[in-house]
């Protein structure tokens, strides 16, 4: 955008379209919009007395959205402490996800939060740092974290310390491009066209069939013709 | 709150006892011990390719004997990095991409995208396309209701509701033919409005579907609902409490059926839900037959639903009148320059939108269905996250089924309703 919406004439042609679709800070619809929602979110409040130094800071996103930005390394203690408490109560998980903004900023990783009996929502945000993406898991506040922090790290390459089954889950275990929806990996992907159609023809499905399949029990060996159909190991994160 | 709690009678079938147990059931018990074999645990593999996993879903069970000691669900055999793909793309581009991933209720996908972009740049659409919408909505919310019911059917065993349901399916994708040109692949919804106005008719075409539809659920009602051997195969199975359905991140049909009355278009209203009658059933003993009952309820409540949106569809314009938005009619830019110029600007620049993050939740036909988009003051999404409500409900399977037997695991994830086009993404 070149052009400032808020200041000088109103615009035309080329600068209007430009400066695309601009929120109206004092229309009626943003004030209505702000009448829904009482200014300071309880929960917000709540959380900085509780946590006064593990809560960076809070905006408003979108018009009525709060987010608050809370210590990667209390993740766990906050989360726990949102679900646990009477008057908070964030019962549901609605998502575990992260966002790459690119250009060597940290990753953000996001947990959209609900609470039922409340009926209300709150979106944590930690920052990683992309040489320490690690965060411990939520799957022992709500079991429907695993697979959304599998998936997050299938995709960012973020470690979950403590997740009960840490592989991948979109991407095929032996998978040795990277994480994909990093912004340094390219749309196409790492490898050459050729090098990719070699790895797909030479996967052996049989080597996902029995061992680490079955968390946590001892692999069965299931003899095919004397050979040894379990395979090997899984193969894990290459890069 | 409006809704009602609407408490199923399971005894009502004669031939069942109190509290939904078989009185005389042609099935054999299985209650009988069994016999000490000492033998080990047996691994079975079932898909990728197989039909009663409701797409491209592989899952590797521990069987001892025929009962179920784990299964680990196996995913990504149809991932097409929907979200990556969007990173590339301007805001409009996107929404072909969204019918893809749930193909069973693609106007769904259409508008829940396109309303969290909206809300991202402060859009307000127009009164028309808001009743439009939900009425795209809500009847693609039975569209993929009537395929569950169809392929549930057949997997507990009765192929008849597969065709009724199927005819009925089959009106439908006339409606989206009508509306958008294509029967599965709507890509409907435009940022600011719809690809195109309501085709002349179309409102009565949805009447009439609407009207038809509730004989056919009579039909399907008193084929399965009372059927003993439906029942036999799908009460107290997969059975999840409350509190655990919760816990597991369960939504739409499948948590309402364990009782927990969480809708979104009750609990954080959007297109003014709350000004529209309808109820909000839920189950009682979260199990298969209580999701069966939930979702034949609900096409109930989606057929009232589209009466009344259809009741109140204005007229005017579909999409606002804003030339940053929306794209000028082609008689205007054939004979007016500016106008020219925006649909230039529009079509080879996309639409900016602010750096800020946006969540926007609504009620899917498999559950909550969340978009969450980033943007960073440019024409295209720095990210674009679907909360895929299949995905979630999917992780719970392990333990709906352990402990049960291996062919109420095939029930077991049919009751689930899975689209794995949106589980893979």
């Amino acid at each position: 955008m070149t052009h400032d919406a808020s200041s000088g004439d109103p615009l035309s042609g080329f600068d209007l379209v430009a400066a695309g679709p601009q929120r109206s800070r004092e229309g009626p619809e943003t004030a209505a919009r702000h009448h829904d929602v009482p200014p300071g979110n309880p929960t917000v409040t709540a959380l900085r007395k509780q946590f006064p130094d593990a809560v960076f800071h809070n905006l408003i996103c979108a018009g009525d959205e709060d987010v608050v930005y809370v210590d990667p390394g209390r993740i766990t203690e906050i989360l726990g402490w949102l679900h646990r408490e009477a008057d908070q109560h964030y019962d549901h998980l609605a998502d575990v996800t992260a966002v790459d903004y690119g250009g060597g900023k940290p990753l953000e990783v996001v947990y959209q939060l609900w609470s039922i009996p409340h009926r209300a929502a709150l979106r944590v945000k930690c920052e990683l740092p992309l040489d320490a993406l690690e965060i411990e898991t939520a799957t022992g506040i709500w079991a429907g974290a695993n697979w959304l922090e599998r998936e997050v790290y299938d995709l960012f390459g973020i470690h979950f310390t403590g997740h009960p089954d840490p592989r991948r889950i979109l991407m095929p275990e032996n998978y040795a491009e990277g994480h994909p929806l990093r912004k340094d990996f390219p749309l196409r992907g790492r490898f050459s066209r050729a090098e990719q159609t070699r790895r797909a023809l030479t996967q052996n499905p049989e080597d996902y069939y029995a061992a680490g399949e079955i968390a946590g029990r001892v692999p069965q060996t299931v003899e095919v013709d004397g050979g040894d159909a379990t395979g090997e190991e899984g193969g894990g994160d290459v890069l | 709150m409006s809704s009602r709690t609407v408490e199923y009678d399971v005894g009502r079938n004669p031939e069942m006892g109190p509290g939904g147990t078989l009185v005389a059931s042609p099935a054999v018990p299985f209650d009988a011990p069994e016999p000490e074999l000492g033998s080990d645990t047996m691994l079975v593999n079932i898909g990728p390719q197989h039909p009663a996993t409701h797409g491209v879903l592989r899952l590797v069970v521990e069987l001892d004997g025929e009962t179920v000691v784990s299964v680990v669900p196996r995913l990504g055999y149809l991932h097409s990095s929907f979200e990556k793909l969007g990173e590339y793309r301007t805001w409009n581009q996107v929404v072909p991409l969204t019918d893809r991933m749930d193909y069973l209720a693609p106007l769904i996908y259409n508008c829940a995208y396109v309303m969290a972009v909206e809300k991202l740049m402060g859009i307000e659409v127009t009164d028309r396309c808001r009743v439009a919408r939900v009425v795209c909505m809500e009847m693609d919310r039975i569209f993929s209701h009537l395929l569950w019911l169809g392929t549930w059917s057949i997997d507990v065993g009765a192929f008849t509701p597969f065709l009724y349901a199927f005819q009925q399916r089959e009106k439908v994708y006339k409606l989206h033919e009508a509306l958008t040109g294509a029967r599965i692949t709507t890509s409907a919804t435009r940022i600011g409005g719809m690809m195109a106005d309501l085709p002349d008719g179309w409102a009565r075409g949805v009447r009439d579907f609407a009207n038809n539809l509730p004989a056919t659920l009579d039909e399907i009602d008193g084929l399965l609902t009372n059927n003993a051997i439906h029942a036999g195969r799908t009460q107290g199975i997969g059975a999840i409490s409350a509190d655990e359905a919760v816990n597991h991140g369960l939504t739409g049909a499948n948590l309402r059926a364990s009782g927990v009355p969480y809708d979104v278009r009750k609990d954080r209203p959007y297109y003014d839900y709350e000004s529209y009658d309808f109820e909000v059933p839920i189950g009682c003993h979260g199990d298969c037959y209580d999701r069966y009952l939930v979702r034949m309820e609900e096409m109930r409540q989606s057929i009232h639903i589209l009466h009344q949106a259809l009741d109140r569809l204005p007229s005017g314009p579909m999409d606002v009148e804003d030339p940053r938005i929306s794209l000028p009619s082609k008689t205007d830019c054939m004979s007016d320059m500016e106008s020219m110029i925006h649909h230039f600007k529009l079509i080879t620049e996309g639409i900016p939108a602010p750096a800020e993050d946006c969540w926007f939740s609504v009620e899917g036909s498999k559950g909550e269905l969340g978009m969450y988009v980033v943007g960073d003051g440019g024409p295209k999404p720095v990210r674009w996250r679907i909360r895929p409500p299949s995905f979630v409900n999917l992780s719970a399977i392990p333990k709906l089924a352990e402990g049960h037997l291996m062919a109420d695991l095939i029930v077991i994830n049919a009751s689930l309703d899975i689209v794995l086009g949106e589980i893979d993404r």
